[in-house]
């Protein structure tokens, strides 16, 4: 079982590469909020292999909650400006 | 009795792996949103759920924190499941071509429905 | 026996997040991959749950505890989003 942590590290490094990929090329908009949430997510878990549990508990409610939803009330402010724009 | 709880436990644990592994495959082999929406959260509600039993059995002090974290399982994965369920139904998502009924858009045309 | 059935279970779940992860990146539509996400944190769970039992520290079950609500609310956020603009 002493291999079972490095394991679940690299999978989890892969994990993060694959989600930082889909933030970058992906063309919907939410799905990339999405997936830099998920790679936050994922960096938390990589926290508690490196035995803080502290830093993982910060880094998931700031990298994932806040971020999230302070990007996705940008998203609804701007469109909602498109719109604006558009009748006047 | 005393050896025995370890074993039981970890072979809870692997059924609840092989059931997360049927919700991942549902995920990849059905063809359509909401099916993949009812294999990846039915399944691995269930395969989360004998997971956390498994762990409750290999170590008995964590039973109550183990038990909130799969009440918790139990009341919002079913919640994230009919709410994605709905918005992909209002986005417009393809259905597969064997789907024979549609209830929600017999309930959207009605007029005592909720607008769109 | 008991750390052979572990293994085996790491490795059944690491299969599962595996093919939940090639559905996020592969997904067609939107939909599709919000449910990928919403599979990924809940194996992930388990993951953590687990790391806790190979460490041998309790306090980690807050974090998966933490992690089950804002997974959650993620999941929430962007289907009000998707459904109508939240």
């Amino acid at each position: 079982m002493s291999y079972l942590l490095p394991a679940l590290t690299g999978l989890l490094c892969f994990t993060m590469l694959v989600a930082a990929i889909v933030a970058i090329r992906d063309r919907s908009m939410p799905v990339a909020i999405l997936a830099a949430g998920l790679v936050s997510l994922v960096a938390s878990v990589l926290f508690l292999i490196l035995a803080s549990p502290d830093v993982a508990m910060t880094e998931a409610a700031i990298g994932s909650g806040l971020t999230t939803f302070l990007l996705f009330f940008v998203l609804a402010r701007v469109r909602a400006g498109e719109h604006d724009g558009e009748q006047s | 009795m005393d050896s025995l709880l370890p074993v039981v436990g970890s072979l809870l644990l692997v059924i609840g792996a092989a059931f997360l592994f049927l919700g991942g495959l549902g995920l990849v082999r059905m063809p359509d949103v909401f099916n993949r929406i009812q294999a990846g959260t039915k399944a691995t509600t269930l395969g989360t759920i004998l997971s956390l039993a498994g762990f409750a059995c290999l170590q008995p002090d964590w039973t109550l924190k183990l038990f909130l974290i799969g009440l918790f399982v139990l009341f919002t994965n079913p919640l994230s499941s009919q709410v994605l369920a709905r918005a992909a139904h209002r986005s417009g998502s393809s259905m597969s071509a064997l789907t024979s009924v549609d209830a929600l858009a017999k309930d959207r045309n009605e007029p005592t429905g909720k607008p769109l | 026996m008991v750390s052979f059935l572990i293994t085996l279970a790491a490795m059944i779940a690491g299969t599962a997040f595996l093919l939940a992860l090639w559905r996020f990146f592969q997904g067609p539509s939107d939909a599709d991959r919000v449910v990928a996400f919403d599979t990924l944190t809940v194996i992930s769970l388990t993951g953590i749950v687990l790391i806790a039992y190979l460490e041998g520290r309790g306090i980690y079950l807050d974090v998966a505890l933490v992690y089950a609500l804002l997974s959650f609310l993620g999941v929430i956020v962007v289907a009000r989003h998707l459904e109508r603009g939240l």
